[in-house]
């Protein structure tokens, strides 16, 4: 058995039982749960719930965690992740916490994964029809840094009216030649909303284009849930002479030699030598092991 | 090979035993007691029960020992675990003139009936160190009559309603909605309004009801009333039918009263702002007051000018649980977006084609 198909989930650790399945209480979960039909239904509109607070801090995590409490059954596989690391301190927080509250299997392995919760990145390896996506989002409005009023952002999400963020666009390739943003880059869902994608950088929004799995989004602190169902068009926002385009790196990953991921950038001492590795770290350790099955 | 930091499992871990050793401090000097927190800081327990809108004095104690004394970190302990409760009812509401009045006063009238009642306050304290704390001592209090009564007190704004001055307050009977079950959509009401300022931080209602002083959405506050004392909470169980009392709990409550406004069908009138908080909180409850005045500015067709008269601004961002993680988030590692951020700007400071030229 070579270690590209062995199993890498935990054994199923024990549930702490002074709280309910997965922490939030039944009748919580449910109203998540219609929040989420209503999200579905209407892919890329933000859906307002009744947030709860939870143990963690806002702005860690907490919209996520509600849905991820809200979804998880008892035989669901999951992975965390943050920057696209299964072992950043949040990640591993947040993973604890459903171990303990819920009792179910975790995994680092991204195609055994049934639902994962996300920070940041989406996982290089495709993702299957089996799978939901669960994203962490700070600010969900993606007209909130033109618009800071939520009362004037819902109308122009109502009427269509996206000429704002065209004409920022515009701003910036008037400026700098290019569109100046490199993360929590806008998209237009099944041709009707804008919607913020999550800080994820552009380099990831083309796989959220027409994906098999289900995609949910939450902020906690914003009380806002929205949703891309599978098979469903997402297209960043571009012009026709200037067409959207994701990062490329003139480097390969120290570690595994990818050419093709997003790479993360280290500094290794006082005189700024760089080197550049794969941020999806279970993407990483695949190719590891398949090059040294492979050999 | 250098490996980007790893161990979170571990790191975490020692990281829970430090606090835990850092917040017990010198183990050769006695551990602090939640029920000495209870007793002797009585005003940041007031604070952690009101914003943590949890009244539970022992839990709110417990929490600033967990938090080694940082209140907003209380706040946030209490909060998630009022979340876990389950809502049993309703109360009825409170009626804080039937107040068992600890201290009362009112800056609108010298005297009113009841009287002024000045109570335990640092109000006209010299603010000097005092050395003799430095010691354990006994603190036997004033001298007390026992047979001493309180008058009743009614309250003064209904004294200036009883000749029309002051713009009528009335239920409207809808019902109240729960911000921490159903999400806050703007406009809000005024209970949805005066519940998110009830839980909001008193730093920043404090500062926003100055810079209402200040000129930034002036409307002249006058301390028409603030009373502290224990009013009786009631509930009316469907299945009963009539009100029962379940306890006592102490709070403040001030109304200010406001500058008046009159308009083609109405006379002059004063206003007022509404501010109440769990415990002796006066500081807090006069800054929810004013802030609360200051946005009924579209109720009087005042002009919306100024940060504290703005709803949405001000109800968005009192909450200190909400604000301090969303500024802690920043701790959080966000290299992959900073590296796409690095990426664009090195490819932003190339010189263009149409440039090289």
């Amino acid at each position: 058995m070579n270690a590209a198909t062995q199993s890498h989930a935990q054994p199923r650790p024990e549930r702490d039982e002074a709280y309910n399945f997965a922490y939030l209480d039944e009748q919580t979960k449910r109203m998540i749960r219609r929040g989420l039909l209503k999200a579905v239904a209407i892919p890329g509109y933000q859906v307002p719930f009744g947030g709860r607070e939870m143990p963690l801090p806002y702005g860690w995590g907490t919209g996520g965690m509600q849905l991820t409490a809200a979804i998880l059954g008892a035989e669901d596989v999951l992975k965390v992740i943050d920057q696209g690391a299964d072992d950043t301190t949040n990640a591993v927080s947040i993973r604890r916490f459903f171990a303990r509250t819920a009792g179910v299997e975790t995994t680092e392995r991204t195609p055994e994964a049934t639902i994962i919760q996300t920070r940041h990145r989406i996982p290089e390896t495709p993702l299957h029809a089996d799978q939901i996506m669960v994203y962490q989002v700070p600010i969900p409005d993606p007209l909130r840094f033109i618009e800071p009023s939520e009362t004037e952002t819902r109308t122009m999400h109502a009427l269509n009216d996206y000429g704002v963020m065209h004409v920022k666009l515009y701003e910036d390739i008037a400026t700098f030649g290019h569109i100046a943003t490199a993360y929590a880059y806008p998209v237009t869902v099944n041709e009707r909303y804008v919607m913020d994608p999550s800080p994820i950088p552009k380099f990831d929004n083309p796989k959220l284009d027409m994906s098999p799995a289900l995609m949910l989004f939450a902020a906690g602190r914003e009380k806002r849930l929205y949703a891309v169902p599978p098979f469903t068009r997402v297209t960043s926002l571009d012009f026709e002479d200037h067409p959207f385009e994701v990062q490329k790196w003139a480097h390969n990953c120290a570690i595994c030699g990818s050419h093709d991921s997003f790479l993360d950038e280290l500094i290794l001492d006082d005189r700024g030598t760089q080197s550049f590795v794969c941020s999806d770290t279970d993407y990483c350790a695949q190719r590891v092991s398949q090059g040294r099955a492979e050999q | 090979m250098y490996v980007a930091v790893k161990g979170g499992e571990q790191a975490i871990d020692n990281a829970h035993r430090l606090l835990a050793k850092k917040r017990r401090g010198d183990t050769s000097v006695a551990e602090l007691g939640v029920e000495q927190i209870r007793q002797q800081l009585p005003l940041a327990v007031a604070r952690v029960m009101t914003e943590g809108s949890l009244y539970d004095a022992e839990l709110a104690a417990l929490a600033i020992k967990q938090a080694a004394g940082d209140l907003v970190e209380a706040i946030f302990l209490l909060r998630a675990y009022r979340t876990t409760l389950p809502r049993f009812s309703a109360s009825l509401p409170i009626d804080t003139s039937a107040m068992h009045i600890n201290r009362r006063l009112s800056a609108t009238f010298k005297d009113v009936p009841g009287g002024q009642l000045l109570g335990p306050t640092f109000d006209y304290t010299h603010r000097l160190l005092d050395f003799t704390l430095l010691a354990e001592g006994e603190y036997p209090g004033p001298q007390t009559q026992p047979d001493g009564r309180v008058e009743a007190c009614p309250r003064v704004s209904g004294l200036l309603a009883k000749e029309g001055l002051i713009k009528e307050e009335t239920d409207s009977g809808a019902p109240v909605a729960d911000i921490t079950r159903e999400p806050l959509e703007y406009p809000a009401s005024r209970a949805e309004r005066l519940q998110a300022l009830a839980r909001g931080d008193e730093g920043f209602l404090l500062a926003l009801g100055y810079s209402t002083q200040r000129g930034y959405g002036r409307n002249h506050p006058f301390a028409g009333e603030i009373r502290v004392g224990e009013v009786e909470v009631w509930i009316e169980p469907q299945e009963l039918g009539f009100p029962i009392a379940i306890g006592v709990i102490e709070v403040t409550e001030c109304e200010m009263v406001n500058q008046f406004v009159g308009s083609a069908t109405e006379l002059p009138q004063f206003t007022r702002g509404y501010g109440l908080a769990f415990g002796h909180a006066e500081r807090k409850a006069m800054g929810m007051a004013l802030v609360d005045r200051s946005l009924r500015a579209a109720e009087y067709a005042e002009e919306i000018v100024s940060p504290a008269q703005q709803e949405e601004f001000v109800l968005a961002h009192c909450d200190n649980v909400e604000a301090a993680g969303f500024v802690s988030h920043l701790k959080l590692p966000h290299y992959v977006d900073f590296q796409a951020e690095l990426e664009l700007i090195r490819k932003l400071r190339k010189p263009s084609k149409e440039q090289a030229r």
